[in-house]
C-alpha cells in the first residue's frame, strides 16, 4: 500500500490486535478458567445454542443459499485478487465525493491518524459505533492516552466498557455476562461515565435497555466527532456501508460534525450489485434476521445533512501479508458474522477471552496468527484450538475452509517455512516448545514406514498388556486425568490375520 | 469382488476385534478381503498436527500398498477422510490417485455394495454418534443409521446434540485437555441420557475418548464400533 504515511517511520511496523495488558497465556491454559466456571458455561451454552438454532432456520428459508454462499466467496476472492485496483478506485471515488482517505500500514499508524484528526476538531471525546477494526488496533486505549474519551454506544459494547472488561464475541460482545451482572455494572459504573443509572434499576431487559438509552442519548446529542468502522465499502461509488441493529449507529453516523471510519482494506467490494449478495448472507448468518434492521450508507459528506467532514482510514495491519499466503488468504473473505463462533464446541467451552484478540472463535484462530504472526506462545497455540470438527466451515457464509487453514497454520508453527512478514519474504523458524512433539512425530513416522519395526512395536505393546497402567504419569496425564485408557488386546489385528490367513498378500 | 482392508494403526493396535468384524461382515456379503501386510498408518496425526513432512512418506507407502486395488475399505471415518480429502493436498500424485478409491466401511456398504440390510442381529438398545470427519468431510449423512435401522433386534435411541464433536480431535485431546474433557463430559452425559446400552460410531478413536470418559464416570454404557454390530448375527448372541 502506498500513500501518505504518518507517525515515526523509523520504527518497524507492528501488528497489534487490541488485546490485553499483560502477556497472555497460551490458549489451553487460558481456557481452563472458563471450563471450570459453571455460570459462564451456562451463559455461553444458552446463548450460542439459541443463536445457532435461529440461524439454521433463517438460512433454511432460502432455497438458493448454497449459490449465494458460492457467490459471496467468489466476489470476495475476485476482489482480493485485484485488491490494489479496487482500493485505488475506492480512494478516487471517496475523494471525488469530498471525503479524505488515509492509509495506515499498522495499528500505531492508524491510531496516530485518528488521534490527530480528533485533535484538529478541538474535541476531547468521540462517540463510537461498534467496529471490529478499532478493537483490533486498540483505538480506545490510544485515544485515552491522548486525553480523548471514546464512548461505545452499542448496548453490549457499553456493558463491556463500563465493566472495564473485554469483548468475548463478535456479535454479542457481552455474551459472558448475564442480566444480573449487567444490572450491577450499570448501577455501579454509569455515573463515572455520564448520566447515572436510574434509581432502583432492576434486571429486566426493558429496564436495562432504557437505562442504556438514557445514558447514551446525552452522548449522541453532545458529540462533535464519531468513529465507526464499515461492513463494506463500494469501490465504484466510494460508499461506506454499516449494518447494525440498535439505531445507535445511525445516530453516530449522522449527528456529529466529523465522521472518521477505520476500515480494513479487505472490506471493499467492487459494485453495488455485489452488495446485494452480502446483504442477504450477513444478516441471516449473524443475527438470523431476514433483513438487517439499520443499514446506513454514505458517500462522502453532504452539504446540509449529516457530518460535514468525512475521513476514511484504510487499515492494513497484517492483511497484505495474509493476502500473500495462498491457503491462508481465504480468511480475508470474512464478513464478521460470527456464525462460526456460535457453532464451535471449543468456543462454547473456552469462551472468547481465551483467544486473546478482538477476534475469538474459529475465525480468530485463523485470523490472529496470520495478522499478528505465530511468535508468541498464545498465537502459536491458536491454530491448535480446534478439534477440526468442521462445524465452522459448514456455516460460514463465504465458505472459508477454516479446518484447512488451521492445519496449514499448524504446519507453519510446527515446521516453519517461508512466509511474507510485513511485506517481505522471511523464513519463519518452527515455534518453540515443539521439540518433544517433533521427535515423537518423526519416530512414529519412522516406525510406521518400516513394516518390521511397526510389527515389533505392535508385539511389544500387546506383549506387555498386563503391565499397562490405567492412569498415566507425566504428559500422559492429559489423557488419563479424565478418561480411562482402553485395554490392550492379546494380539494385534495383523497377528490374528497371519495366524488365521497365513502370510496374506 | 475383491477389496483391500485398510485396518488403520489404531485398530491394528488397540481394536483388532473391529478389523475382524469388518472381515467377517464383508466375507458374509460375498466380498473377498485382502490385508496387505505392508500397510501401517495414513499419517493423519502427523498431518493434522502440522507435520506435513512426516506425512508424505506414509502417504506414499499407502499409495504403494493399495495401488493395485479398485476398492480400499477402512473402518474409520477420519482415516478415510484423511486419504480422500488431504492426500490430494500433499503434492504426491500417487497418493492423490488412490484417494478416490478409498471408502469408509458404511459408505462402501451402501454406495458400492448397495445394501442396507446386512443380515445382522444385535438385541440391544444403541445410540449412534456421527463422528465429525465422517459427517462433514465424507458427507456420510444417514448411511450409518440406514444400516443400523435394518439390524434385527436393535433399538436405536436418539442422541441429544448428536452432530456435536465429542472433543477427541487427535492431539487436541492432549494439547487442550480441559476443553476436550468438558466436551467429552457433555457427550457422555447425552449418551447416558439416551438410555442406550451401547454407543456406536464408525471411528474407534472417537469411541476411545467417549468410552474412556464413560468408564471414568462409572457408566455401564459400552462403546462399540458399528462394524461389530453389523457383523453380529444370531449365532453370536445367545
Amino acid at each position: 500500500m502506498t500513500g501518505a504515511r504518518e507517525g515515526e517511520r523509523a520504527r518497524a511496523p507492528r501488528t497489534f490486535l487490541g488485546m490485553p495488558r499483560t502477556r497472555p497465556a497460551a490458549f489451553p491454559q487460558a481456557a481452563v478458567a472458563a471450563t471450570e466456571d459453571a455460570t459462564l458455561r451456562g451463559n455461553l451454552t444458552h446463548a450460542t445454542h439459541t443463536i445457532r438454532g435461529k440461524r439454521a432456520a433463517a438460512v433454511a428459508e432460502l432455497p438458493d443459499w448454497d449459490r449465494l454462499r458460492a457467490a459471496g466467496a467468489a466476489i470476495k476472492d475476485d476482489t482480493l485478487r485485484h485488491l490494489d485496483r479496487y482500493l485505488e478506485q475506492l480512494e478516487a471515488a471517496v475523494t471525488a465525493a469530498g471525503g479524505h482517505v488515509h492509509w495506515a500500514v499498522d495499528a500505531a499508524e492508524a491510531n496516530a491518524i485518528v488521534t490527530r484528526l480528533v485533535r484538529e476538531t478541538g474535541a476531547d471525546e468521540v462517540v463510537k459505533v461498534k467496529s471490529m477494526a478499532t478493537q483490533e488496533i486498540g483505538l480506545n486505549e490510544a485515544l485515552a492516552e491522548a486525553g480523548i474519551r471514546a464512548y461505545e454506544t452499542d448496548l453490549a459494547e457499553l456493558i463491556v466498557q463500563l465493566g472495564d472488561d473485554l469483548p468475548s464475541h463478535i456479535l454479542v460482545p457481552a455474551i459472558h455476562k448475564n442480566r444480573g451482572e449487567i444490572r450491577d455494572i450499570f448501577r455501579d459504573r454509569m455515573a463515572d461515565w455520564g448520566r447515572p443509572a436510574p434509581a432502583g434499576l432492576g434486571d429486566r431487559p426493558a429496564e436495562l435497555a432504557e437505562a442504556a438509552r438514557l445514558h447514551l442519548r446525552e452522548k449522541f446529542l453532545g458529540a462533535k466527532v464519531a468513529v465507526s468502522g464499515a461492513n463494506f465499502m463500494v469501490a465504484e461509488s466510494g460508499t461506506m456501508v454499516v449494518l447494525e441493529s440498535e439505531g445507535n449507529g445511525r445516530m453516530c453516523l449522522t449527528l456529529p460534525e466529523t465522521l472518521i471510519s477505520v476500515v480494513g482494506i479487505e472490506k471493499v467490494v467492487p459494485t453495488w450489485r455485489d452488495l446485494e449478495v452480502f446483504l442477504q448472507l450477513l444478516p441471516r448468518s449473524s443475527t438470523a434476521e431476514r433483513m438487517n434492521p439499520y443499514t446506513s450508507t454514505w458517500s462522502g459528506p453532504a452539504e446540509d445533512d449529516g457530518p460535514r467532514d468525512f475521513h476514511l482510514v484504510l487499515l492494513d495491519n497484517g492483511r497484505t501479508d495474509t493476502l500473500s499466503d495462498q491457503v491462508g488468504r481465504q480468511a480475508l473473505r470474512c464478513i464478521r458474522c460470527s456464525a462460526c463462533l456460535n457453532v464451535c464446541p471449543v468456543y462454547e467451552r473456552a469462551g472468547g477471552h481465551a483467544y486473546g484478540s478482538a477476534y475469538p472463535g474459529p475465525i480468530g484462530a485463523i485470523l490472529t496468527p496470520q495478522l499478528r504472526g505465530t511468535a508468541s506462545a498464545l498465537d502459536a497455540s491458536l491454530p491448535y484450538a480446534s478439534t477440526l470438527c468442521g462445524a465452522c466451515y459448514e456455516v460460514c457464509p463465504v465458505a472459508i475452509d477454516i479446518p484447512e487453514v488451521l492445519v496449514h497454520l499448524r504446519t507453519r508453527v510446527a515446521e516453519g517455512g517461508t512466509y511474507t512478514v510485513r511485506g517481505t519474504k522471511a523464513v519463519i523458524k518452527p515455534a518453540k516448545g515443539h521439540a518433544a512433539e517433533r521427535a515423537a512425530m518423526r519416530a512414529a513416522r519412522w516406525t510406521m514406514d518400516r513394516p518390521r519395526a511397526y510389527g515389533a512395536a505392535l508385539r511389544a505393546t500387546t506383549g506387555t498388556r498386563r503391565l499397562h497402567p490405567r492412569r498415566l504419569p507425566g504428559p500422559g496425564k492429559a489423557w488419563s486425568a479424565t478418561r480411562d485408557l482402553p485395554p490392550v488386546p492379546q494380539e494385534p489385528f495383523r497377528a490374528w490375520w497371519r495366524r488365521t490367513r497365513g502370510a496374506g498378500s | 469382488m475383491r477389496v483391500a482392508l485398510f485396518v488403520t494403526c489404531v485398530n491394528d493396535t488397540l481394536y483388532p476385534h473391529t478389523g475382524r468384524a469388518v472381515v467377517t461382515l464383508l466375507e458374509r456379503l460375498g466380498v473377498a478381503v485382502d490385508f496387505p501386510l505392508a500397510q501401517s498408518c495414513c499419517g493423519q496425526v502427523q498431518f493434522n498436527t502440522g507435520y506435513r513432512r512426516e506425512t508424505r512418506p506414509l502417504a506414499r507407502r499407502y499409495a504403494d500398498v493399495f495401488a493395485g486395488y479398485e476398492y480400499v475399505v477402512t473402518p474409520s471415518g477420519s482415516c478415510a477422510a484423511m486419504v480422500r480429502d488431504n492426500y490430494p493436498r500433499l503434492g504426491e500424485p500417487a497418493a492423490a490417485a488412490v484417494a478416490p478409491r478409498t471408502y469408509e466401511l458404511t459408505e462402501f456398504l451402501t454406495d458400492v455394495l448397495k445394501v442396507t440390510d446386512v443380515g445382522a442381529y444385535y438385541p440391544y438398545t444403541v445410540t449412534y454418534h456421527p463422528t465429525c470427519h465422517g459427517l462433514r468431510m465424507l458427507g456420510l449423512g444417514d448411511r450409518p443409521r440406514q444400516l443400523l435401522t435394518h439390524v434385527k433386534g436393535l433399538t436405536l435411541r436418539e442422541l441429544e446434540g448428536a452432530d456435536e464433536c465429542c472433543g477427541f480431535g487427535g492431539t487436541f485431546a492432549l494439547k487442550n485437555p480441559a476443553v476436550s474433557a468438558a466436551m467429552g463430559a457433555d457427550k457422555a452425559r447425552h449418551v447416558e441420557e439416551s438410555g442406550a446400552q451401547a454407543v456406536c460410531a464408525a471411528d474407534n478413536s472417537c469411541l476411545m475418548h467417549i468410552g474412556g470418559t464413560l468408564a471414568r464416570r462409572g457408566s455401564p454404557v459400552r462403546p462399540v464400533h458399528i462394524a461389530e454390530i453389523l457383523a453380529s448375527t444370531e449365532g453370536d448372541v445367545r
